[in-house]
């Protein structure tokens, strides 16, 4: 049975479309038939963080309105098998995603693939209530900052009230949290939230910390998922999350700052 | 209700419906190089011209004189014009082309009809996008809302059809040149698309996509002075950047269909 997963967060700029492609690419690296869709109608960017924006004919929209058949629109990761990409239309704003439009393609999707990925538009309006509607699981994105946080219990509450599964009175979206940008230095310091006091507020299950990591950036640039950079703490971070979400036990790492010797010192930040 | 039931079953639909159409002004109908020049004037675009629909503007024929309509409009039909119907003129001459089958329009409204090349869009038509100006017709007698119509209907001596863009076209944006040619003197941003139903120009950089001949005009061509487009196409014929050979690309190109197949050359600079 496919699920449909959605990474939302209300707040711009947490990492959500970053998340999507290293989640997504993650449960592909698992053996799982996934797709990962971009809702984020007029400000495409999965595609270039999937490095796969040179070979867009067709997208979301153009499958929506009949212009194109899905598979189509399909484009089919290089470097890992059974990980494809639906990405969105530029020109077009959300006006252009209808619940029966969006309920058709996923229903497509969903006889043939394991995993369905959604990549949620920042905001709690259409774009954001689309990309959630059809959840069977929602990953809530935040980085551990006052606003985002705020921002991020707003959206479970939207997910709560407004999704398929609450409006028909179905067993409710499983949420899980991704802690991103977590700067372990800073959480020292006092400048930023730490794990504890973010699931305290936000009360549902960690799904992973993905520590600040200029190999996130590096990997964006280049249109490659992160996961894939499997020596960096970001990469490793987000394979993690994945076995989680797949029912394995593993043990959160980067909570604790690493005991550092002398050279580490000089050498750190390389990560 | 039963008028309706009635409509629905009927063999035929009556509907509004617009067109745009030629308008053949003609000067004096006697004079023996008429259909001469009108020929050389054809010989230029022979499939533009060919069986398109014309109306007759009859205001500037002197009055007086006599208009045989049925062998003017076989005269044109020879060249490929079909004369659908007629505007202005004196009651004779109206009744006269009417009597040839030629119908009466109205005077036609401000000047050759302007389309909005965002329509549909749902954006408005930003500033630095605007519709060819004719050399010849001055813009601000013509272009004030509040003119007359007598000064208003000053006629184009051509048919418009080129959409010219001064301003940057953004990621987003989407630019459709309906009916003719689009010239985009600025660079184009990813995520941008420009359309046309004729040709493409960009003099700058092409980094979003562009789509010419999209109603199907097979012998649209796209020109820019860097391509680094994410997609072109002509008649629905296309090419993503991926698929672009490496050595045309930041290159000054033109882009067409020949045999089928899309080419991209390098025009000479």
């Amino acid at each position: 049975m496919a699920k449909i997963v959605t990474m939302t967060s209300g707040k711009g700029g947490v990492g959500k479309t970053t998340s999507s492609a290293a989640f997504g690419t993650g449960l592909a690296l698992r053996g799982f038939k996934t797709c990962i869709i971009d809702f984020d109608v007029g400000l495409r960017n999965l595609d270039l963080i999937m490095g796969c924006e040179r070979r867009v004919v067709f997208d979301f929209v153009n499958v929506i309105n009949g212009e194109a058949k899905l598979s189509q629109a399909l484009i089919k990761d290089k470097r890992v098998e059974n990980l494809y990409i639906l990405p969105t239309s530029q020109t077009r704003d959300k006006d252009a995603l209808s619940k029966e439009g969006v309920e058709k393609i996923l229903d497509e999707l969903k006889k043939e693939f394991d995993y369905i990925v959604c990549d949620s538009p920042a905001g709690i309006e259409k774009g954001a209530q689309m990309a959630l509607y059809f959840a069977d699981e929602a990953i809530i994105v935040t980085n551990p900052e006052v606003s985002s946080v705020r921002d991020s219990d707003r959206i479970l509450g939207v997910i709560q009230a407004k999704s398929r599964r609450a409006e028909q009175g179905l067993e409710p979206v499983k949420e899980h949290l991704l802690l991103t940008r977590y700067d372990l230095e800073r959480v020292e310091k006092g400048e930023m939230l730490k794990v504890d006091d973010v699931l305290e507020i936000l009360a549902i299950p960690l799904l992973g910390i993905i520590p600040e990591s200029p190999a996130v950036l590096k990997a964006s640039n280049v249109g490659m998922p992160v996961v894939l950079d499997d020596k960096s703490a970001a990469g490793q971070a987000y394979a993690d999350a994945v076995a989680r979400f797949l029912g394995e036990k593993v043990e959160h790492r980067f909570m604790k700052p690493e005991k550092k010797g002398f050279f580490d010192r000089l050498l750190r930040r390389s990560a | 209700m039963s008028s309706q039931v009635a409509t629905r079953d009927a063999p035929f639909q009556l509907r509004g419906a617009n067109f745009t159409m030629m308008v053949l002004k003609v000067g004096d109908p006697r004079n023996p190089n008429f259909f001469p020049v009108l020929a050389g004037k054809i010989a230029q675009a022979p499939n533009f011209f060919r069986n398109a629909p014309v109306v007759l503007d009859l205001d500037d024929i002197p009055a007086g004189v006599p208009f045989d309509f049925e062998n003017f409009c076989g005269l044109l039909h020879n060249l490929g014009l079909i004369a659908v119907g007629l505007q202005g003129g004196t009651k004779e001459l109206q009744d006269a082309a009417l009597a040839a089958g030629l119908a009466a329009l109205p005077a036609a409204k401000g000047r050759a009809e302007g389309f909005d090349p965002l329509a549909g869009t749902g954006r408005s038509p930003a500033q630095g996008v605007h519709n060819m100006q004719p050399q010849s017709a001055p813009e601000p007698a013509a272009a004030s809302p509040a003119a007359p119509p007598a000064v208003a209907a000053e006629p184009l001596p051509y048919q418009r059809s080129t959409l010219i863009v001064t301003e940057p076209v953004r990621s987003g944006r989407q630019v459709y040149a309906a009916g003719g040619d689009l010239v985009v003197v600025a660079p184009v941003s990813p995520g941008a698309e420009l359309l046309a139903d004729g040709s493409i120009h960009v003099y700058g950089t092409l980094r979003g996509r562009a789509l010419a001949g999209v109603s199907g005009d097979r012998s649209a061509r796209i020109f820019c002075q860097s391509l680094e487009a994410e997609l072109v196409s002509i008649a629905g014929l296309y090419r993503v950047s991926e698929d672009m050979d490496k050595s045309i690309r930041r290159r000054q190109v033109q882009i067409f269909l020949d045999n089928g197949f899309l080419h991209i050359d390098p025009v000479a600079a």
